[in-house]
């Protein structure tokens, strides 16, 4: 009697538990698909994203220049050999006038000859310069070389391709039409542009470069880097490894914790305080703005920090100081090695929102127009999210490829930076 | 602490008397049987151990011979790695933990805030219930304390104190060929010798180990049996286990722990054949436990 009870029993727990499986699985269908659903989305915002930026920056890199028939003759540069001051006075930009005018003898008028002599870039004459002084025997010989045109230049012939007739702009008809001959005789020719990436910011959208903001982020990183980690996991091992326990320490940790949610402008504000007004630093320098990053990232990286030390497995600890390891040793043979990728992890997602970063650094005087590439942390510099708002800020047509073309080079910085971190913690995580 | 200086002076086979001390024992008010021996190499008395405000041990007072094993048995929950870890002072690493009384190794005080526990861990060794291997190779584990506390000089010395340690663990023969491969990467047994190793490499005169075959099958069980019969030649050991079997294979001695009270101390043979106290002998005999 009881055994047959028991088999009912059985199967009616079978039936049951059959009749569930299909409710979980159907769950966990729906599950997986949302979480599918989700990473399609982010992919394709990130898609459009890139394509759109890619679409509109690639054409920064490239560059047109202009063939040109030039004499470096010494009367009309008006000099006699060729030196250092010699060069500093000579009338390149006279040189560049006369092949122009050799070019297109039909301009005649004041008018035309403007709208010729406007046709190369004004750094053309410092092309000039720069190729006589490296050979100083062409002085009175003739030349072909390549110069970079103006922005307006370029930006018509670029345009041809996308607008009919060509997005003529300040462009006039005549010019254009000089312009169309010089293109289809291969006169104008579509270059890698390496100024881009040698130079700093300029007025003239074609000489502007992004290596002033690059480097000035570079140095601002490599000096929010040196003081935020060590100081956040000096501090993070110290409240997890040696701080008591009691009040202070909490209200320590809530303090900590605000700091993460500060807008990150009034570190900003602090800095100015701070830094500038009572220290009196160099203003605009990668030290304030390094210092300004420390401070808006030693949170993230305090807590990441601390999480890390957290998830080190105590039975580690318990057998080092069964050996007779001191406290100190405990951290720095065991936790702290066990520790590093996860307190890398946290400081690189830090020093990538300090990357990023342009309110706190506007305040400082990071903003500040800068055409020469800094060359160590207390020279002036402005760094490549403000490079990017600046340009994009910018009237000139040439300046929007120019602030995609910055972007990339952000995202570039950023990729390698998050690469450089995934190689680091593969490196140190291999130690077990 | 004047009656556990008197306590010390006593005659190792009395029995405790309730009356003698003036800690508050509630039940059972004495420890019955032969807590104290002539030659002692570490003499506890009137431990108290407190986790906040819960009192875990209640003032007990034992003596560990010089080259002993004590075997300390109980039923979960009674005490047993709390007492031991009052040995080698792990219990301050727990947070509001607080030990008192009186614990002497060779005639030293151990337990006191002006006591170091550097020195003292390296005479004190410990294993733990779960064998706990740091993330490094066989062979920095092993040297891990030899080179901490200084004692080698020169690569060979600390390659010869490694080739030994791992030998008289048992181990040597089966890792020769990859002591640079990670410690963590050993089965449980080996990992288990490989803690003993690295206890053993420093020398140290007592070795506390807190259910080190809990972990284990029973060949790698019968191996570290095994081998705790062969360190007794040169350490002290005592023995947390929860295996009577292994009790009396491994032990001279045997303490039998209930509720935080050391309730009876006897030659193993004796704990496990004739028990003194009532409570002992229910839980050889398995009613409890
Ligand atoms: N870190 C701690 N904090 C608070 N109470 C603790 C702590 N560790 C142990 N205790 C308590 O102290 C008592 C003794 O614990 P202990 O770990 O010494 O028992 P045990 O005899 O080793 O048990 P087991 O055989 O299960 O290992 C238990 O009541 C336990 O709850
Ligand atoms: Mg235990």
């Amino acid at each position: 009697m009881t055994k047959s009870h028991a088999l009912r029993n059985q199967e009616k727990v079978r039936s049951r538990i059959e009749q569930n499986l299909k409710r979980r699985y159907r769950k966990e269908k729906i599950f997986r698909g949302f979480g599918i659903a989700s990473i399609v989305f982010g992919l394709l915002c990130v898609a459009v994203l890139l394509t759109d930026i890619i679409y509109k920056g690639h054409g920064a890199f490239f560059q047109h220049y202009l063939q040109l028939e030039v004499q470096y003759d010494p009367e009309t540069l008006g000099i006699e050999q060729v030196d250092e001051s010699a060069l500093a006075l000579a009338n390149f930009d006279g040189v560049i006038k006369d092949a122009m005018k050799a070019r297109f003898p039909e301009a005649r008028d004041r008018r035309a000859r403007r709208e010729l002599y406007s046709i190369p870039s004004t750094d053309a004459p410092f092309a000039l310069r720069d190729r006589l002084q490296q050979a100083p025997q062409l002085l009175g010989e003739r030349e072909t070389i390549w110069v970079m045109v103006d922005d307006d230049v370029d930006a018509f012939i670029k345009s041809l391709d996308e607008i009919e007739g060509g997005f003529r702009g300040r462009v006039s008809e005549r010019k254009a039409g000089w312009l169309m001959s010089l293109y289809e005789s291969g006169e104008l020719q579509n270059r890698f542009n390496t100024q881009f990436f040698t130079s700093g910011d300029s007025r003239e959208p074609e000489q502007a470069g992004i290596k002033a903001a690059l480097v000035g982020s570079a140095l601002t990183l490599l000096v929010t880097l040196a003081l935020s980690f060590p100081i956040g996991v000096a501090a993070a091992v110290y409240l997890e490894e040696f701080a008591p326990k009691n009040r202070w320490t909490d209200l320590i940790e809530v303090n900590i914790n605000n700091l993460a949610a500060v807008p990150s402008i009034v570190f900003g504000l602090l800095g100015l305080a701070i830094f500038i007004n009572f220290f009196e630093l160099p203003r605009s320098a990668p030290l304030i703005g390094g210092l300004v990053l420390t401070l808006m990232t030693l949170p993230t990286i305090i807590i990441s920090s601390r999480a890390a030390i957290k998830a080190v497995p105590p039975s580690i600890r318990e057998a080092a100081m069964g050996m007779g390891a001191s406290r100190i040793q405990v951290v720095f043979h065991h936790v702290l090695p066990l520790a590093m990728p996860g307190m890398l992890t946290g400081a690189i997602i830090g020093l990538a929102q300090a990357l990023g970063e342009t309110a706190p650094l506007l305040m400082i005087g990071m903003v500040a127009f800068i055409v020469d590439v800094p060359t160590g942390i207390t020279d002036p510099a402005t760094v490549l999210p403000v490079q990017i708002f600046l340009w994009a800020d910018s009237p000139e047509r040439a300046f929007i490829e120019k602030t995609s073309a910055a972007i990339m080079v952000l995202l570039a910085f950023l990729i390698t930076m998050n690469l450089g971190a995934v190689w680091l913690r593969k490196k140190l995580e291999r130690r077990w | 602490m004047n009656s556990i200086a008197t306590a010390v002076s006593m005659p190792e086979t009395a029995v405790q008397e309730g009356t003698d001390v003036d800690h508050k024992i509630e039940y059972p008010a004495t420890t019955v049987g032969a807590p104290f021996v002539d030659k002692a190499k570490l003499r506890m008395r009137g431990i108290d151990v407190f986790y906040g405000d819960k009192q875990a041990i209640h003032n007990v007072s034992l003596d560990i011979g010089q080259h002993e094993v004590v075997a300390m048995i109980g039923p979960s929950g009674c005490g047993k790695s709390t007492f031991l870890r009052c040995l080698n002072r792990m219990n301050d690493t727990i947070e509001g933990c607080r030990v008192s009384g009186d614990i002497q190794l060779d005639g030293e005080q151990i337990n006191g805030a002006s006591v170091d526990v550097v020195p003292l861990r390296a005479r004190v060794g410990m294993v733990f219930q779960k064998p706990n291997p740091f993330p490094k190779t066989i062979y920095e584990n092993v040297a891990y304390g030899p080179r901490i506390h200084g004692l080698a000089s020169r690569r060979a010395e600390l390659d010869e104190i490694v080739e030994t340690s791992l030998t008289r663990a048992g181990l040597w023969n089966e890792v020769k060929d990859r002591l640079d491969q990670p410690g963590t990467g050993l089965s449980g047994g080996q990992q288990q010798r490989l803690c003993i190793a690295r206890a053993i490499a420093v020398s140290p005169e007592v070795i506390l180990m807190d259910e080190p075959c809990s972990a284990l099958d029973p060949i790698a069980t019968a191996r570290i049996e095994e081998l705790i019969s062969e360190l007794r030649e040169n350490f002290t050991i005592a023995i947390v286990t929860h295996s009577m079997q292994q009790a009396a294979r491994v032990s001279q001695r045997t303490a039998y722990f209930h509720l935080g009270n050391l309730v009876e101390v006897n030659d193993t043979e004796r704990v496990f054949t004739n028990p003194e106290h009532a409570l002992t002998e229910a839980y050889i005999t398995g009613r409890f436990g």
